[in-house]
């Protein structure tokens, strides 16, 4: 197991009211992605929880990915990984963004 | 000097006759097999063991097996498909010594021991059509052991919906004085249709058991994924409508599974229904059941069969290849002509793509070997007849040539995730196959589709437009661009990058306007095998190992 954290400072707040939301399974090759909002709106923090260590530089140049595409101001994702690959992982951190909107 | 021109008539002869003192007419009993091939078969011979795709000719891989190897030894074995244990035995038991093939699926890995071992000396791997081409030139068999569903006493052979390679064996065999045995599961007073001639079958065995066949082309929808169904979303909105892609060929991996089950759902909603993938070279793909069902597929011609299908197929004429017995007639060569002149479309799934757009399914321990992919997959250069996605492709890469001098291109697309299975990378820098051409000395590396017929890329994160990009550099960059976050994507120039795409060259789903998250597994018309059987009206009838209800 691997702990991953990354801090990133955005100009777009993320959508919706939802306060909280979980998207995916703790599974092999997939990850469940815990959402909240309980930052203030120009932060999103990601706390990453992982079973294949040693992917650090990929993890950061996702979310580096993800930050520029999505609003995620005010958010904080707590992911469960279970070796998922890039693409199930922006894919799911898309999910929650979308979630989180429609509350 | 008096030549003899008649050597090889009266050698056939000779072995007919050494055949006869073991058979009744034709017919031989499988107890005495081993004995017929031990009469027909010299040393030395280059033998076709029929080992196709699909078909095996089980009952006499094992009789050759059998064989008393101080009379027959050093075969030179020249059949399409290394498929069975017993044709790398042949081998290791010092029957057969040399080896021209062109697929080696379930035996990629121990061929790949072998090899390195030096049990085998090896010819070539070839593509299915290239081996069959050398059987006529090179390479004819001086023995051909063949398999098919039944036989009548005159030798004349049924061999029911995997016809496969067994016409091309047997023309290049029994037209040069070499000796065909048969193999059938039975045999009866009248076939249902003559698939070969008797007149071209020497021996007959009827076997206690149906030979083996093998479901090769069954993808199980419940298990596509959505990054899968996202590149399949992408392949039908940036490349199928675009070029107006009707006739075509596709892969058996999942991302083409997805395609098909798109068909009727994501592609008839974009109005392309009668306007692209109505005609097909393709094995009875299972996945292709929905969108034949909704009217999508005018007809389809194949290589081989696919177990379960029979019944589905003998009830779709209009759309399959079939005989006045109503069973499907595939034939491998001339699907393979087929997917080669008069097909504008290849797609399919690969293991490996390099910085120029090799790509291999070769790693460094396993040869599972070409079959008909680098045929489909590369550009026809004697093709003259024109057609609006081979026109269009042709001017994509070659704008400012006057157009009635202009080639048109095939278009040969690979769709990948950019990770594999075990998160292993699509993308390299470097082909494993180059390793393992430095490992056996070999002159080539075992390339499956050339860069330079490779049209477009699709991944996850895009599509990849070569045909736009004018030197090695771009080619690089474009590749780079769709590579995602393995270490060749990361390694791409952002600014270049973005320039491509400005141009086209490459192209995200959101220039597709194409969501991510919309790619969802509600969008296949069949989500699971049952599915699929209930699509067909209960005529398809998948194997066991695909059910689990």
């Amino acid at each position: 197991m691997e702990d991953i954290t990354f801090h990133h400072y955005t100009q777009r707040p993320a959508a919706g009211n939802k306060h909280v939301a979980i998207v995916g399974v703790v599974a092999s090759g997939n990850l469940e992605v815990l959402a909240e909002r309980v930052l203030s709106n120009d932060q999103f923090k990601i706390e990453i929880r992982t079973a294949a260590e040693g992917f650090e530089s990929v993890w950061s140049a996702v979310v580096a990915d993800f930050v520029e595409r999505y609003p995620t101001g005010g958010l904080k994702f707590s992911i469960n990984d279970g070796g998922a690959r890039p693409d199930t992982v922006m894919l799911r951190m898309a999910q929650a963004v979308r979630v989180m909107e429609e509350g | 000097m008096t030549m003899n021109w008649q050597r090889n008539r009266e050698e056939h002869l000779a072995r007919i006759t050494a055949g006869n003192a073991l058979a009744k007419g034709k017919i031989v009993e499988a107890r005495n097999a081993t004995r017929l091939l031990e009469a027909v078969v010299r040393p030395g011979d280059r033998v076709c063991l029929e080992g196709d795709n699909q078909k095996q000719a089980n009952l006499l891989s094992n009789a050759l097996l059998a064989v008393d190897r101080t009379k027959i030894s050093n075969l030179h074995m020249v059949q399409s498909g290394v498929v069975l244990p017993d044709h790398l035995d042949l081998f290791d038991h010092g029957i057969a010594k040399r080896l021209d093939y062109a697929y080696s699926g379930p035996q990629s890995a121990r061929i790949a021991t072998m090899l390195f071992g030096g049990k085998i000396e090896l010819g070539a791997v070839h593509t299915y059509l290239e081996l069959f081409a050398r059987y006529f030139i090179d390479l004819t068999p001086n023995v051909a052991l063949v398999a098919a569903v039944s036989a009548d006493h005159d030798g004349n052979l049924y061999t029911g919906p995997n016809t496969e390679d067994t016409p091309t064996i047997v023309e290049a065999t029994a037209f040069k004085d070499g000796v065909v045995v048969a193999q059938v599961n039975r045999i009866v007073d009248k076939v249902p249709r003559v698939d070969i001639p008797g007149d071209r079958v020497h021996f007959v065995i009827e076997a206690d058991e149906p030979f083996f066949v093998e479901p090769l082309f069954t993808r199980d929808p419940g298990a596509i994924t959505e990054t899968q169904i996202l590149t399949a979303m992408m392949a039908i909105k940036g490349i199928y409508a675009p070029y107006r892609v009707q006739r075509l060929n596709h892969g058996i991996g999942f991302s083409t599974a997805a395609i098909e089950l798109l068909l009727p759902t994501f592609a008839d909603k974009l109005g392309l229904k009668g306007k692209i993938a109505s005609h097909f070279a393709l094995n009875p793909h299972p996945a292709l059941i929905p969108a034949i069902e909704s009217g999508w597929v005018e007809q389809i011609h194949s290589f081989g069969s696919e177990v379960g299908m029979e019944d589905y197929i003998r009830a779709r004429p209009d759309v399959y290849f079939t005989g006045p017995d109503r069973s499907l007639r595939s034939n491998r060569a001339f699907c393979q002509v087929a997917g080669l002149y008069a097909c504008d479309m290849f797609i399919g799934s690969t293991l490996q793509i390099d910085l120029s757009g090799n790509s291999s399914t070769v790693t460094t321990t396993r040869i599972a070997g070409f079959g008909g992919a680098p045929n489909m997959g590369s550009d026809p250069r004697g093709r003259r007849h024109p057609s609006e996605p081979w026109l269009k492709a042709g001017q994509d890469a070659d704008p400012d040539r006057p157009a009635p001098l202009r080639r048109g291109r095939k278009l040969v697309v690979q769709i990948g995730e950019t990770f594999g299975e075990k998160n292993t990378p699509l993308f390299v820098e470097k082909l494993d196959a180059l390793a393992l051409a430095e490992k056996l000395e070999l002159d080539l590396a075992p390339v499956m589709i050339y860069g330079d017929d490779v049209t477009h890329i699709v991944t996850e994160e895009g599509i990849a437009n070569l045909l736009l990009c004018r030197n090695q550099e771009e080619r690089e960059q474009t590749i780079r661009g769709v590579a995602g976050y393995t270490d060749v994507g990361r390694g791409r120039d952002k600014g270049m990058v973005r320039q491509l795409r400005e141009r086209g060259a490459i192209r995200r789903p959101e220039d597709l306007g194409i969501n991510p998250l919309d790619a969802d597994r509600s969008l296949l018309a069949a989500r699971s095998i049952r599915d699929l059987v209930r699509w067909s009206g209960g005529l398809y009838s998948p194997p066991s190992k695909f059910r689990n209800w």
